[in-house]
């Protein structure tokens, strides 16, 4: 079942290949031409240009600030402040591990950890492996499920982290690789 | 006419996580099998039903007493609809749902008294229909056909009604404030940030009962004379966003926003702005200037955003909950409000619980029931049978309430006696084996990523902190670390520009307090154990 976890997430694999935006690119034009180039929209138009591109690279920042008549150096201080603005382009596998405190409380340290090592991944190292990168959340507001995972937009619930055979099951069904030899 | 049986499958997110759509599409199937059509048996789907850990939930109403089911499979859709018919026989011993069913009569559901909640679970979040048949919007209209902005602001304050975002302050307050600024344009804005780990009550809200919030921001808005508003929603609630925005453009197409509402004189511009992953805009001057499209780092106050807000124009900010429990409060008057809760803390508060407790989901109580209620015989205990260690409350403002304090009334200004504070609603209970240093690591770890960098004592000083935390963690800590921690908490505490500064030694300071024998023991023991549970 998808959880369309916030389009806009930095976790969510929106199935594009990340590009390098050509020049003024129309999308990105249409985009601020929808919101009528107003300067309060800048986030709501970096959160769409992002879903098209897969990230904000430079130059979708340039025609952001070109089209919306803003500094670049606005743009690119709102970009940079805000967590789910990726400003490298993400690799194609996503995981967000919640380290919330109802996720942490029920042992959420412990699914990040079994991640690291089944991928060979460490935590909250955008790069990953190239293809799989794992980062942590601090709570998605499913703290009635703790501990959850969040695998390429889809939310996994109670993680049976006191079963490790049955957590590993419950990651090799996500489709996480197995990299590392235990 | 709602036919006469009608079954009530939550389709908030934490039961879809569950699969409570493929559920419902087989309770439909299992329907058209028994050969019965949607007027012979209605198939709603609903918000929260509360008890979320263990979902899906689906309850069925009918001529006979509700009856509630959790956990339950595709599979037994058949079943499902049998025991949900009029003429199905009482469960006896050869019940097939036996294991699924929930008693309505247990702590958990009898103790509750929704106010805020009282639509969730009962409407479906997706149609304006259902909502106004459940009397939604009622208010609002008798409030402007009827009520002056003055008489209004006075139910609202009889009512005692404060600030459900963490701070309390008085509503009617607040509201009297923007009210009576200079004439101009004014806005209204919900915060609907809920940033704090451990909460989900206004997600839950959103995702159930959209219109309810809607109404009580429209009612706010005449009473402030605003005529524009935003709801500032974290964009890591999707379907809360989508059913928000789905619900302003039904409101909008029934003239229930827009001009002249009710051929009245107020009209009423109502939009979503979605956050970006920042904690700290939940704070209301960083929000403000987030909703402006600029980086949402805090201001000084005052002026305060009742007097200068969203371009510079008076601003009503609140709390989602806030909103939400206005159209009850002007339905049943404010005294009727007041009567409920404790003598400085009116009403009901809804609370989000999780942890090491065996009922997760949302709480709805008077203000002033005993935490003990709550976590023991709401929550049902820690799932082992062990006793509870504590409970933390407040998310990263707040603090850990040991055991022994239990039995402390819920309101605002015991929870601070004890260090700790309201915070918006979040209990996560602790058991035994967390160790109590570690979760000050834990928050202080979330302090150092969220800090917006403004202030330098903030900034650098919880960095600090989580260094010195990690000697205790690491049980490598030293008796001077001990007085350094303690001096290094009042000196964030104390020159902090926001909240967030001000507020990130509390879970510090309040383990200290209650398990100082833990940092102590941290002290003597040999170094080089391994650190569980450490968050960078
Ligand atoms: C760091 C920080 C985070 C906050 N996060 C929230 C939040 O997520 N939701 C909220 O309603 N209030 C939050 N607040 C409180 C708001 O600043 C503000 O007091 C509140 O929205 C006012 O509404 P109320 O009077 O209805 O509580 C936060 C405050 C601070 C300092
Ligand atoms: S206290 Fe922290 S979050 Fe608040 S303004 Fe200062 S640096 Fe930013
Ligand atoms: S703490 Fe993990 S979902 Fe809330
Ligand atoms: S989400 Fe279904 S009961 Fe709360």
């Amino acid at each position: 079942m998808a959880w369309a976890l916030a389009s806009k997430g930095r976790w969510e694999n929106n199935g594009m290949t990340p590009s390098a935006a050509a020049s003024t690119d129309p999308r990105i034009a249409q985009v601020i031409r929808r919101h009528g180039a107003r300067a309060d929209a800048l986030i709501e138009v970096l959160h769409q240009v992002q879903e098209l591109h897969g990230y904000l690279a430079p130059e979708s920042l340039r025609d952001v600030a070109t089209g919306m008549r803003l500094p670049l150096s606005r743009v690119h201080g709102v970009a940079s402040f805000y967590h789910l603005f990726r400003l490298e382009p993400p690799t194609a596998h996503r995981c967000a591990v919640c380290l919330g405190t109802a996720c942490y409380v029920k042992g959420g340290a412990q699914v990040a950890a079994r991640i690291e090592q089944r991928l060979g991944v460490r935590l909250d190292d955008p790069a990953g492996d190239g293809v799989w990168a794992l980062q942590h959340v601090s709570c998605l507001g499913a703290c009635g499920q703790a501990p959850v995972l969040v695998v390429d937009g889809e939310l996994m619930t109670r993680l049976p982290v006191d079963q490790p055979e049955a957590l590993d099951a419950r990651l090799e069904a996500a489709g996480l690789p197995q990299r590392t030899t235990t | 006419m709602p036919s006469p049986v009608q079954v009530r499958c939550c389709d908030a997110s934490g039961c879809r996580s569950a699969g409570s759509q493929a559920l419902r599409n087989a309770l439909e199937g299992a329907r058209d099998a028994a050969g019965l059509d949607p007027s012979q048996l209605t198939i709603k789907p609903v918000g929260c039903l509360r008890l979320c850990g263990s979902g899906p939930l689906v309850a069925c109403d009918g001529p006979g007493p509700t009856q509630l089911f959790g956990g339950m499979a595709p599979e037994q859709a058949g079943a499902l609809i049998a025991a949900a018919l009029p003429s199905s026989p009482a469960p006896g011993s050869g019940d097939p749902l036996a294991a699924h069913r929930l008693d309505l009569e247990a702590p958990f559901f009898a103790l509750q008294r929704p106010v805020v909640l009282e639509g969730c679970g009962q409407v479906d979040p997706e149609s304006i229909d259902d909502a106004i048949a459940f009397g939604t919007y009622a208010q609002l209209q008798r409030v402007l056909q009827e009520l002056s902005p003055e008489q209004v602001r006075d139910e609202v304050r009889r009512s005692g009604l404060r600030g459900r975002g963490g701070a309390g302050y008085p509503t009617g307050l607040k509201w009297d404030t923007v009210a009576l600024q200079p004439p101009g344009p004014r806005y209204v804005v919900c915060n609907a940030d809920e940033g704090d780990p451990g909460a989900f009550m206004d997600r839950s809200v959103l995702e159930s009962d959209p219109h309810r919030l809607i109404e009580g921001m429209a009612i706010a808005a005449y009473a402030v004379g605003a005529e524009r508003g935003f709801v500032y929603v974290r964009a890591e609630y999707p379907l809360a966003i989508e059913r928000l925005r789905l619900a302003l453009q039904q409101a909008r197409s029934r003239h229930l926003l827009g001009n002249h509402i009710h051929g009245t004189s107020f009209n009423l511009r109502l939009e979503v702005r979605v956050g970006a992953g920042a904690y700290v805009c939940g704070e209301e001057t960083a929000l403000l200037l987030s909703i402006q499209g600029q980086r949402g780092m805090p201001q000084p106050r005052p002026p305060f955003p009742a007097q200068s807000g969203l371009w510079g124009a008076p601003t009503l900010i609140n709390n989602v909950e806030t909103f939400t429990a206005v159209p009850a409060i002007l339905r049943q008057g404010g005294d009727w409000y007041a009567a409920m809760g404790t003598a400085h803390s009116k009403g009901t508060k809804v609370f989000a619980l999780s942890g090491a407790v065996v009922n997760t989901g949302l709480v709805e109580v008077p203000m002033g029931t005993s935490l003990r209620t709550v976590v023991e015989l709401i929550g049902g205990g820690v799932p082992d049978g062990s006793p509870i260690k504590a409970v933390q409350t407040g998310g990263p403002s707040g603090g850990c309430i040991p055991a022994e304090r239990l039995d402390t009334p819920v309101d605002y200004e015991s929870l601070v006696e004890l260090g700790s504070m309201m915070g918006s609603g979040g209990m996560v209970v602790m058991g035994q084996s967390t160790s109590m240093p570690e979760v000050a690591r834990h928050f202080m770890g979330f302090s150092v990523n969220e800090s917006c960098g403004k202030c330098v004592p903030c900034r650098a000083g919880t960095v600090q902190l989580a260094q010195l935390l990690d000697r205790f963690v690491e049980r490598r800590a030293t008796s001077a670390d001990m007085e350094r921690l303690d001096a290094l908490c009042q000196m964030v505490k104390v020159t902090s520009l926001c909240g967030l500064g001000q507020s990130a030694p509390n879970p510090v300071l309040s383990t200290l307090r209650w398990f100082r024998h833990e940092y102590e023991a941290a002290c003597r023991e040999p170094s080089g154990c391994v650190a569980t549970g450490r968050v960078r």
